[in-house]
């Protein structure tokens, strides 16, 4: 058994798929630091990343097929899915390997397979656009929780970056226990202590959360309140739309996701 | 912000909530000098209701007053409600801070009339001049004309907004007039005419001058009340084809009729609103516009109503069965569209994915095809299995319904109006 490990990165990943491709061994399993476990039998191949690898396979990737076909890559690997670095493998090999676009062949596994990842992804992605809600803070910085199931945030960026451009933020991925400073000039990756935010609740402290904030949130509340149509109420159909993990971070939910079902 | 403007915003919010178009689609208008917000293409829904109903633009009036008595609106002259009005800088305030904590995508701003046409549509245009003008703000602006403004009104309003609106409310004009005394629909389809002429002259003057201002890029909207008069399903999309064609408006909204009024004895009496006709004129909507249906194939004399337990594709496949099955591995696009349980999506990836094998059923149901309802109307490279042709339609109906989990097809329309928006 063939078990290569990277470290987490997708150049990591990509660097080591181009070393399988380049001396011809097929991986049975590819694996992140974070989850091997040593394993007896198996021959292990654990190689560092290269960015001048990584390159050479990316530019590759996108010559045989698309810069979208890379994105769809890339996407499906923020999934963090099992065995998403094995199905990446195979999908790869086949887009160098054929000599037509193979990203509409369905009848291919892979093929399948990755595009139901990065579907995923791209939904999750979606939904933090939609369902991050920002709180002001005395310094003026609007900060937001967010608790993806996919490792979605990076993907978020340039869209929060164009939209609030002139408002500094953080988007705080709680799961990962990382985000996002734009500083009205430049976006970092960061990471923050558990003494300002609350993980659970995603609130900012009180002692730093700006004059005006709640009575904005108080306003959105009983905005959303007044424009629901009593005649109309359908619960299932609520609760698909906004299911019930997101509403911990939405002022009109109240934070919290009793309340319903009666 | 005061006290006063939580009680403004809970009356104009529920005064303006029974206009059900909510989209902010269909502009992509960029963040300007580093200022606030951008208009993304295909909206975005930053909550729902506990109706299902997405929340995107933050629909208000400027005021619930109104000199006019509409029927079928709980802001008419005659009824006893408490009124109120906004200032412009309480509108501009909360539009800027909701837009900052993203609840929001814009402002849907509607408004009851007060004095005269004219002095309501300015205060308006003068709430879209101040966040364009002094808070640089980009985000998304619906506008909804008031019928009777000046033209010169209905210009500044469509250099502000992405989507400028007027209400037709009831298809037939007899009908309207009874209604709504004050209104006729010389009033309402000015307004539309001129909207739409100045959308086509603003896209030339953009093609020759890139810099020249925008008017209204998101294109004119209006909204139907559906079931507060008898007009049928056929007199309904065949005037919302008109709209479309003629007056190329982008969306035509079918809005359920939600008694606000019942003493009102021209009204009728309704247990609850239409939303299962909602949601069917939605869909047949949809087939007219992405299927390249006819209105006549939906809807006609033999069948001047939409089938209210099954949607009109499905309708229609069954009241035309000798255009099926459908080899999925040969017939063209434009047919295999037609098959109840093939999208547009399914239907293209079912064109890419046969140039490299014949499709079978498992590979179908992986590209994402409803099985369930389309096998009666197709062949594939397995065994022939029992069609529309062997079972006859009225048995594939019975089977579709048994089969059917009401909740689901109940919400084809929205599912259809979401999945515009999930990323594919
Ligand atoms: S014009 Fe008619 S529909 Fe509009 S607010 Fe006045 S009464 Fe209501």
């Amino acid at each position: 058994m063939n078990l290569f490990i990277y470290d987490q990165t997708f150049e990591g990943l990509l660097t080591i798929i181009h070393d399988a491709i380049e001396m011809n061994i097929e991986p049975d399993k590819i694996i992140s630091t974070k989850y091997f476990q040593d394993d007896l039998f198996a021959t292990k191949y654990n190689i560092s990343t290269d960015p001048y690898k990584f390159d050479k396979l990316w530019n590759k990737i996108k010559e045989k097929s698309n810069e979208q076909n890379c994105q769809r890559i890339f996407k499906a690997f923020l999934s963090e899915l099992p065995d998403i670095e094995i199905t990446i493998y195979d999908y790869i090999k086949l887009i160098i390997e054929t000599p037509y676009n193979i990203e509409v062949n369905f009848s291919e596994d892979c093929v399948i397979k990755i595009n139901n990842a990065q579907k995923k992804v791209g939904r999750e992605s979606q939904r933090v656009l939609m369902f991050v809600r920002f709180q002001k803070t005395i310094d003026d910085i609007y900060y937001a929780s967010f608790d993806p199931k996919y490792n979605v945030i990076p993907l978020t960026v340039s869209h929060f970056r164009n939209r609030f451009a002139d408002q500094k933020w953080v988007i705080f991925d709680t799961r990962r226990k990382f985000g996002y400073y734009y500083d009205l000039e430049n976006v970092r990756e960061i990471t923050i202590g558990k003494q300002k935010v609350s993980f659970e609740s995603g609130k900012v402290n009180n002692d730093i959360l700006h004059m005006s904030e709640k009575l904005f949130q108080k306003l959105w509340k009983s905005y959303y309140e007044t424009i629901n149509i009593k005649e109309r109420k359908n619960i299932k159909v609520h609760m698909q739309f906004l299911p019930k993990r997101f509403w911990k971070y939405l002022p009109e939910k109240d934070f919290k996701s009793e309340l319903i079902l009666n | 912000m005061k006290f006063e403007t939580t009680n403004k915003l809970k009356i104009l919010a529920s005064a303006a909530k029974y206009d059900v178009s909510c989209a902010s689609s269909g502009s992509n208008r960029p963040n300007k000098d580093k200022g606030l917000g951008n208009a993304a293409p295909w909206g975005i829904c930053h909550s729902f209701t506990e109706d299902g109903r997405c929340v995107s633009l933050m629909k208000l009036m400027l005021t619930n007053h109104c000199i006019y008595d509409c029927a079928y609106c709980a802001n008419r002259k005659s009824n006893d409600i408490q009124r109120t009005t906004f200032t412009v800088n309480e509108l501009v305030e909360l539009v800027i801070e909701f837009y900052r904590r993203n609840y929001i995508e814009g402002l849907f701003l509607s408004s009851g009339i007060i004095k005269n046409p004219d002095y309501t549509m300015e205060r308006m245009v003068r709430v879209a001049k101040e966040l364009r003008t002094m808070q640089n703000y980009n985000g998304y602006i619906h506008l909804k004309s008031i019928p009777g403004a000046s033209e010169e009104l209905q210009h500044q309003a469509g250099l502000y907004a992405d989507r400028l609106s007027v209400n037709i409310e009831i298809a037939t004009e007899n009908n309207l007039k009874m209604l709504a005394p004050d209104k006729n629909f010389k009033s309402i389809l000015i307004p539309m005419n001129t909207i739409r002429d100045k959308i086509i002259e603003n896209k030339e003057e953009r093609r020759k001058y890139r810099y020249a201002p925008r008017f209204s890029p998101a294109g004119q909207s209006t909204q139907l009340i559906i079931g507060a008069t008898p007009d049928n399903d056929k007199h309904i999309l065949n005037l919302a084809g008109k709209l479309y064609n003629s007056k190329k408006l982008k969306r035509v909204y079918y809005s359920g009729y939600i008694p606000v009024n019942n003493y009102d004895k021209r009204l009728p009496a309704l247990n609850e609103p239409p939303l299962k006709r909602e949601n069917r004129l939605y869909q047949a909507d949809w087939l007219f516009r992405f299927y390249n249906y006819s209105i006549n194939e939906i809807v006609n004399d033999d069948y001047p109503d939409l089938d209210l337990e099954i949607d009109p594709k499905l309708s229609y496949a069954l009241r035309n069965p000798w255009l099926f099955p459908v080899d999925i591995n040969k017939a063209s696009l434009g047919t295999i569209l037609r098959v109840p349980g093939i999208g547009v999506l399914s239907a293209k990836k079912i064109i890419l994915g046969r140039q490299y094998s014949k499709l079978r059923l498992s590979n179908l149901k992986k590209i994402g095809v409803v099985l369930k309802r389309a096998k009666y109307f197709i062949l594939c490279n397995e065994l022939k299995a029992l069609t529309i042709n062997e079972l006859l339609p009225e048995n594939v109906r019975k089977i579709i319904l048994r089969e059917n989990k009401p909740l689901k097809q109940f919400n084809n329309a929205i599912h259809k109006q979401l999945n515009l928006f999930t990323v594919n």
